[in-house]
C-alpha cells in the first residue's frame, strides 16, 4: 500500500478485479514449515543436539546465501517470502545428522545460489533448490556422505540374522534390506518388523527419516490447506508401492523406508518445479515413483529420491505441454 | 455431466449482508444528470436535442439508426444545459447531454415509448443488458434464423460479491421478471424458461417460485463465482459449453439478466423506456441500501445520498469488485450498466503490488479458471511482451472474470495482463 494515498484518501485507479484471497507466498511457505515441524521437531528431540545444529546450519546457508545474493545484485529483498527457510529445512531434513558442517553450508549455498537465484530467483527455478543442494554434495563428497549416518554416537545397524548368519551390517535400514536382497535373501531380514520404528522413531538415516508417521501427519496438514495437490503423492507413492511389490519386496517398507514420504509431501511438490496440469501432475508423481522404484531395486544407491525427482523435474515442462488441459468450448486441441 | 456445477471458480466473501435485506427506495432526483450518448455496447448516439430546450421524461434525447445501439433517453422533465464530452466509469470520454431537472417532477408519469411491435418497443425503450455488459438486447432477441433458441435463461445469479440489487429486484417484483422472461420466450419462440438464482437468496427463490406459473423452471444454482457468467450458466442448465468463437445461441440457449427482462417486460407492457435502474451502493458508506436512481446521476452525488463515505477510502468501484472498475473520479455518472457503487477501504482491496512479483508456479489459476485456460502462462508472456507465445495460451477465450487474479498467492494483475494479451492478438492477428 503505498502510503501517499493513504495520506491523501485519494481512491487508486485498478483494473478489475479490486479484491483477492489472503493467500500469500509467504503464508504458504509457512504453512509448509508447520507441516514439517512435527517430524523436525521430534526429530531434534530424538536426535539431539546434532539435529538442532543441522537445522541451524542448513537453514542459515540458505538464508544467508539468499540474502547476500540479494544484496550484492542490488535486487530487492526476497528473504521474506519464505522460500529460503523451506529450502534450508528441507535440506537439513534430508541430510544424515553427522554430516561435517561445511558439507551442510556448501549444500546451503549451492541450494540457493546454483539452484534457485542464478535462474532469477523463486519461480524461475527448473529444479528442487534443496536437492540441487543434496545432490551436489552427495557427488561431490561421497565417501564423506556414505559415512556420514555411522559417524559420532551414530551406528551402524547391526541386525540379528537367521539362516545360519549372525547379522547383517548397514548404514540404514534399506542398506540392510539391500544386502539381504543381494543375498537373495539369505539373512532372513524381516521388513514388517520395520515398521514400527520406521514409523515412530528410527535413528539411523537422515533427519526426515526418524519418523514416517509424522511426515505423513504433515503432508495431511498440506492436503487439507489445500496447498499441495493429491496427485503428486498419490503418484508417488502409488507407484512406489505397486512397483515395490512387483519387483517382490513389501511396499509398507519401501514407503516409510529412506526419502519417500519426504519426497513425495515436501520435495516433489515444490510448486516452481512440478508441473501445473493436474493430469500432468499425476503422471508427475508415477514417474517419480517409478524413478525411486527402480534407483531402489537396480540402481547403485539404496536411495534413490533426490534424483528420481530431480529427473522429473527436469522434464515436468515437457509434462505440461503434453497435458495441456482443453480449453472450454473447444472440442479437440486446436495445436 | 454436472449440471449445476461448472468447473472452477471460487468462493469469495460474499459481503451482501448490509444491503441484502434493504427495501429498494427511490433516490430523490438530483440537481443535474449527465446522460452519455453511449451507454451500451456498439454505435454510440448523437444527440438530438439542443441546449437550451425542454425535454420531457422519457422524450428521446440521443439516437442512431445503426443496428447494434440503443437510443437514450431523458430521465426527467428539464432543460438541456450542455452537450459536451463526459468521462464514463469505464474510463473513456464520451459525448454527453446534461439535464437540469425541473423542480416540480411526477416520476409516475412518462412518454411511451412508439413501436408497432413488441420487438420495436424493446429496442426504442433502449434496453440494454443491465448486468453490466450493455449489449443492445433487440440484437439480442434477434438470433440469425439457422440458430433456433429453445430455452432462455434469466440470470439472477448475481455472483458478484457486494450486490444485492438483481436480488431485491427479484424479491420485490418477482411477477416483472417472470413477465419478461415470458416476453422473451415469446420474441424468439423458446419453449423452455428457466430462470436461475444462487441458493444463498432463499427469499427471492421462493418468491420467485410463489409466482411463477407451471411453466417457468426456479432453478437454486450453488453459490460460486462466476455462476452468473453467462457461459458457466449455460453449462449449468443444459450442460453444453459454448463452442469457441461461436455465439451462445448456438447452444439453444439465450442468456439474459433478470433486470433485463424487467425492463422489457416495462417496455412492452406499459411502454416505459429505460430510465432508471436499481444500483446497490455499499462497502464503506454511512447508509447502504439499494436505491432506484435515475441514469445520468452523478455517482458523487449517489454516494452522498448514501450518506458519503466512512473512514479511509481505498477504492471505489462502479460495479462488483471482481469485474468493475475503480473509479479515477467520482464526477462520472450512473449509467444502464452501473449494478452496483462499491466503496472499498484499502485493507478489502487488493494489495498494490510495488514491484512485479514472480509466478510460484502453484496453478491456482489454472485451477480457478473457469474457462479452463492457464492465466499463468498467458500472464508470463504477456509480461515479457511475447504476443506470439501468449496467443498459444488461448488468451481470447478468457472472459475476465477476475478469478485468477484473486487466487494468486503473489498477487499478480494476471486478467490485465491477459487483457493486454488479448488486445495483442486482435491487433496482431496472433491466432490462439
Amino acid at each position: 500500500m503505498s502510503p501517499e494515498m493513504t495520506a491523501e484518501r485519494k481512491p487508486v485507479v485498478t483494473g478489475s478485479p479490486q479484491i483477492s484471497s489472503t493467500t500469500t507466498c509467504s503464508g504458504i511457505m509457512l504453512w509448509v514449515v508447520i507441516a514439517l515441524a512435527p517430524a523436525a521437531v521430534w526429530a531434534c528431540i530424538s536426535m539431539g543436539l546434532p539435529a538442532i545444529r543441522m537445522f541451524a546450519l542448513a537453514a542459515g546457508s540458505t538464508l544467508i546465501t539468499e540474502g547476500a545474493w540479494n544484496a550484492i545484485a542490488k535486487k530487492r529483498q526476497t528473504l521474506t517470502d519464505g522460500s529460503a527457510l523451506v529450502t534450508g529445512v528441507l535440506l537439513a531434513m534430508s541430510m544424515p545428522p553427522m554430516t561435517p558442517w561445511w558439507i551442510t553450508v556448501a549444500a546451503g549455498f549451492i541450494a540457493i545460489a546454483l539452484g534457485k537465484m542464478i535462474f532469477g530467483g523463486l519461480g524461475f527455478n527448473l529444479f528442487n533448490p534443496a536437492l540441487v543442494g543434496r545432490a551436489f554434495v552427495l557427488v561431490s563428497w561421497a565417501g564423506v556422505m556414505a559415512s556420514a549416518p555411522g559417524r559420532g554416537w551414530f551406528k551402524t545397524l547391526d541386525i540379528a540374522a537367521t539362516g545360519g548368519y549372525d547379522a547383517i551390517t548397514g548404514a540404514t535400514r534399506l542398506a540392510v534390506a539391500a544386502a539381504d536382497r543381494a543375498a537373495g535373501g539369505a539373512y532372513g531380514f524381516d521388513l514388517a518388523a520395520q515398521y514400527q520404528p520406521l514409523l515412530w522413531r528410527n535413528l539411523e538415516g537422515s533427519l526426515g527419516e526418524v519418523s514416517a508417521a509424522l511426515l505423513i501427519l504433515g503432508g495431511m496438514v498440506l492436503l487439507f490447506k489445500g496447498i499441495i495437490d493429491w496427485r503428486i503423492p498419490a503418484g508417488y507413492i502409488g507407484a512406489m508401492g505397486l512397483l515395490s511389490w512387483a519387483f517382490g519386496s513389501d511396499p509398507i517398507f519401501n514407503i516409510i523406508a529412506g526419502g519417500v514420504l519426504l519426497g513425495a509431501f515436501f520435495m516433489a511438490t515444490d510448486y516452481v518445479s512440478s508441473p501445473m496440469a493436474k493430469n500432468a501432475r499425476l503422471a508427475y508423481g508415477i514417474g517419480c515413483g517409478v524413478l525411486n522404484a527402480v534407483g531402489r531395486f537396480y540402481g547403485s544407491m539404496p536411495e534413490a529420491t533426490t534424483f528420481a525427482i530431480l529427473f522429473m523435474n527436469g522434464i515436468a515442462p515437457l509434462l505440461d505441454r503434453v497435458f495441456r488441459p482443453r480449453v472450454f468450448g473447444w472440442v479437440k486441441r486446436n495445436g | 455431466m454436472a449440471k449445476g456445477a461448472f468447473k472452477g471458480g471460487i468462493h469469495p466473501p460474499d459481503r451482501k449482508a448490509a444491503t441484502a435485506g434493504s427495501p429498494v427506495e427511490w433516490m430523490p432526483v438530483p440537481s443535474r444528470l449527465v446522460l452519455p450518448m453511449s451507454q451500451h455496447l456498439g454505435a454510440p448516439c448523437a444527440p438530438i436535442v439542443e441546449v437550451g430546450q425542454h425535454v420531457s421524461r422519457g422524450e428521446v434525447i440521443g439516437s442512431v439508426d445503426a443496428f447494434v445501439s440503443a437510443p437514450v433517453h431523458s430521465p426527467v422533465d428539464g432543460e438541456v444545459t450542455a452537450i459536451a464530452p463526459c468521462l464514463t466509469a469505464a474510463g473513456s470520454r464520451v459525448t454527453a447531454v446534461t439535464i437540469k431537472p425541473d423542480a416540480e417532477q411526477d416520476l409516475g408519469s412518462f412518454l411511451r415509448v412508439e413501436a408497432d411491435d413488441p420487438k420495436s418497443a424493446v429496442r426504442a425503450a433502449g434496453v440494454v443488458g443491465m448486468g453490466g455488459a450493455t449489449f443492445p438486447t433487440t440484437v439480442k432477441l434477434s438470433p440469425p434464423a439457422d440458430t433456433p433458441v429453445n430455452t432462455v435463461i434469466l440470470n439472477g445469479c448475481e455472483c458478484e460479491p457486494f450486490l444485492t440489487c438483481d436480488h431485491r429486484l427479484m424479491l420485490e417484483t418477482p411477477s416483472r421478471v417472470i413477465d419478461g422472461a415470458q416476453k422473451i420466450a415469446e420474441l424468439i419462440g423458446a419453449s423452455r424458461i428457466v430462470i436461475c438464482v444462487e441458493d444463498n437468496k432463499q427469499d427471492a427463490i421462493e418468491a420467485l417460485r410463489a409466482a411463477a406459473p407451471g411453466t417457468v423452471e426456479v432453478r437454486a444454482l450453488p453459490t460460486r463465482y462466476p455462476q452468473g457468467a453467462e457461459k458457466q450458466l449455460i453449462w449449468a442448465i443444459l450442460a453444453k459449453e459454448v463452442p469457441h468463437g461461436k455465439l451462445p445461441a448456438a447452444t439453444g440457449a439465450l442468456v439474459h439478466n433478470v433486470a433485463t427482462a424487467a425492463a422489457i417486460a416495462d417496455a412492452i407492457d406499459t411502454g416505459k423506456p429505460l430510465t432508471e435502474r436499481i444500483v446497490t451502493v455499499t462497502g464503506a458508506v454511512k447508509r447502504p441500501g439499494n436505491y432506484r436512481v435515475l441514469l445520468g446521476t452523478l455517482i458523487s452525488d449517489l454516494i452522498e445520498h448514501a450518506g458519503g463515505t466512512v473512514g479511509e477510502v481505498g477504492r471505489i468501484i462502479a460495479g462488483g469488485p471482481m469485474t468493475g472498475p475503480a473509479l479515477a473520479s467520482l464526477d462520472v455518472p450512473v449509467a444502464k450498466g452501473t449494478s452496483g457503487i462499491v466503496v472499498l477501504t484499502p485493507q478489502e482491496a487488493s494489495p498494490l503490488v510495488e514491484d512485479d512479483q514472480a509466478c510460484i508456479r502453484c496453478g491456482r489459476c489454472s485451477e480457478a479458471c473457469p474457462m479452463f485456460l492457464q492465466p499463468y502462462a498467458i500472464g508470463n508472456y504477456s509480461a515479457r511482451q511475447d504476443w506470439n507465445g501468449a496467443g498459444r495460451f488461448n488468451p481470447l477465450d478468457c472472459i475476465e472474470c477476475g478469478c485468477c487474479s484473486f487466487v494468486c498467492p503473489t498477487k499478480r494483475p494476471l486478467v490485465q495482463l491477459i487483457r493486454i494479451a488479448k488486445a495483442a492478438a486482435l491487433t496482431k492477428g496472433v491466432k490462439p
